[in-house]
């Protein structure tokens, strides 16, 4: 590894330092200064200018927003999620209760998503033009347009409820046996699979076919290699820096695919409990949950352009 | 690349069937959003028949809800707020993406650099995530969804417009324009914008797509709009407990979703090969 590389990683880290930073105030601003109140929301019908002020003043609500922006900050750096005034406990633990949940969901779509994806994505590459390559693609476009919430009931429809072979909710007892497990995450995992897999095959097929049209891949193929050695060996290390890139920005739609069916297989997930607090407009709970999932996403993309950087052989 | 006066070439208008068929179902929910008042049979909000997820009869062309209402009236109102919706949303964003994009390839320098950054935060919160801060912010109501949709389509229409601008700003006939003393917004209009209106437009498309789908995941998480009023998203919320009847009040405003989606997907995926390899 040498000095370029390092300092070019170097950057891309600060540059993600400072998006999470400017992301945080995004959130953070957005959520505080668009009109709707936290105190009015609590108390709802019994609301009165006197007790609204009160309460307020309780929750620290009347000190200016950008104070409380630097206490909510430096309370998410040393670990001090906030307080959800909603179901009145600390954010910290009804974090921790759900987002191993999310993390499952996630790791088992990504572990069967990546490889089948750009498994698909190649494999329509290398016979370029093929009836094989048509249906993958035409595949593709039909799950890019298909709504995750249709995909998941037209699941539930025809599992649940006519073949009767899955449970239409995802919850799932402490004491449950691997076969309940197992039957309980199909589906969702199924919905996220299609929702997510569709973007990265198209990519993946796209970086490669990029690939192909370059010089060092036709001389390749004056030298007599083979369609698949041709995209094995020449034409794919190449591409590793936009099929990575695929994948990082892939992560995007399955966040979204997350929250839906969370929500749909009443999943006890991250995504699902935000959800719940937007709709009883529990601040603290959705800052920092979306906070969670920006830090996330920022991760993974970072790592995906340290991974693109990393495999350019131009700077080996 | 060398530009000099194109040749006048024969523009041969070849459609293939599928865009044909594509276009047709696009109009076709274009001129229903449009009409929606005139087409429906019975106002939205009535509870017509006392039969519950009833089925598809002459009557109710597409059966009743979970509350007896004609399913048929309502999903022909829900494609004006779907539709509606996202597409007063498209128009707000492609102006204000277009026009920031325009400006910082036709000025370049720090002006590009700082407008860029500030805009790529955005691209650092995934969608969903920033329509539900927003609506969470802003509670739900019509003006908020489509505040939320134009902050977070935006971005994207800004980076697209910026990366294609960029590239004819180098070219030859940019400079001879400069050389011969026009301003920044001369060139921005009359000599960048032309040549790139096209790829522009497809690019719409397939963002309008993702539109549709994120208002009507919003309307699904029962976040968008709100009842008794409902958009396609919301008509599929509200008849869930329908799934077990097998109630065309789910599956029906999920296949219009799906229709509209896709023809969009295969019009764009079947433009002329000239636009779509500016696409990629």
């Amino acid at each position: 590894m040498n000095k370029r590389i390092l300092e070019m990683i170097g950057g891309r880290l600060a540059v993600a330092v400072l998006s999470l930073f400017l992301v945080s105030l995004a959130v953070f601003f957005i959520t505080e200064l668009l009109p709707g109140d936290t105190a009015q929301e609590l108390l709802g019908q019994a609301v009165t200018t006197e007790a609204a002020a009160q309460l307020r003043e309780t929750l620290g609500l009347d000190r200016p927003a950008i104070l409380r922006y630097f206490e909510w900050i430096f309370g998410l750096l040393t670990g001090d999620l906030g307080y959800s005034h909603v179901s009145d406990r600390p954010v910290a633990n009804l974090v921790a209760e759900r987002l191993p949940n999310s993390l499952t969901l996630a790791a088992i779509t990504m572990a069967i998503t990546i490889p089948l994806a750009l498994g698909l994505g190649i494999v329509a590459a290398i016979w370029r033009g093929s009836i094989f390559d048509r249906a993958i693609s035409s595949a593709a476009i039909m799950l890019v347009s298909f709504p995750e919430f249709m995909i998941a009931t037209l699941l539930v429809m025809w599992l649940s409820v006519y073949m009767q072979w899955l449970p239409a909710l995802s919850f799932i007892p402490a004491t449950a046996d691997f076969r309940t497990i197992v039957l309980a995450f199909i589906m969702p995992v199924s919905v996220l699979v299609f929702g997510s897999c569709s973007q990265m095959i198209r990519l993946s097929r796209a970086a490669i076919a990029d690939a192909m049209a370059t010089p060092y891949v036709e001389m390749a193929v004056l030298k007599g290699a083979s369609r698949g050695r041709m995209v094995l060996r020449h034409a794919l290390p190449n591409s590793v820096a936009p099929i990575v890139n695929s994948v990082a920005l892939s992560m995007s739609g399955l966040l979204g695919g997350v929250i839906i069916v969370e929500t749909v297989f009443n999943y006890p997930g991250l995504a699902k409990l935000m959800v719940d607090g937007v709709s009883t407009r529990d601040m603290p709970l959705i800052q920092t949950c979306s906070m969670i999932f920006c830090g996330f996403y920022l991760v993974l993309i970072t790592a995906a352009d340290i991974i693109a950087i990393l495999s350019n052989p131009r700077l080996r | 690349m060398t530009v000099s006066a194109a040749p006048r070439r024969k523009i041969r208008m070849h459609i293939r069937p599928i865009a044909a068929v594509c276009l047709a179902v696009v109009l076709f929910w274009t001129i229903v959003a449009m009409f929606a008042p005139l087409l429906v049979h019975y106002p939205v909000g009535d509870m017509v028949s006392y039969d519950y997820f009833g089925p598809m009869s002459g009557e109710y062309w597409l059966g009743t809800d979970y509350l007896g209402r004609d399913i048929y009236s309502r999903l022909i109102v829900g494609a004006r707020y779907t539709i509606g919706i996202a597409f007063v949303g498209l128009i707000l964003a492609a102006l204000i993406g277009i026009t920031l994009g325009l400006l910082a390839a036709a000025f370049g320098g720090l002006f590009d650099m700082v407008l860029s950054r500030a805009i790529d935060t955005f691209v650092g919160i995934p969608n969903l995530l920033l329509a539900l801060v927003i609506v969470a912010g802003g509670g739900s109501s019509i003006p908020i969804l489509i505040f939320a949709i134009t902050i977070i389509f935006f971005p994207g229409c800004f980076r697209f417009t910026r990366s294609m601008a960029v590239n004819v700003n180098a070219l030859d006939f940019i400079s001879a324009a400069r050389a011969r003393g026009e301003g920044h917004f001369y060139v921005m209009i009359h000599e960048i914008l032309p040549n790139i209106v096209g790829p522009i437009m497809a690019d719409l498309g397939l963002r309008f797509v993702h539109i549709i789908l994120l208002l009507s995941g919003l309307s699904f998480l029962g976040l968008g709009v709100q009842p008794p009023f409902a958009d396609w998203g919301g008509l599929v919320r509200e008849n869930m407990i329908g799934i077990s009847y097998g109630s065309p009040a789910v599956v029906v405003p999920s296949l219009a979703l799906a229709s509209l989606a896709l023809a969009i997907n295969l019009l764009i995926d079947n433009l002329p090969q000239r636009i779509r390899d500016q696409l990629e």
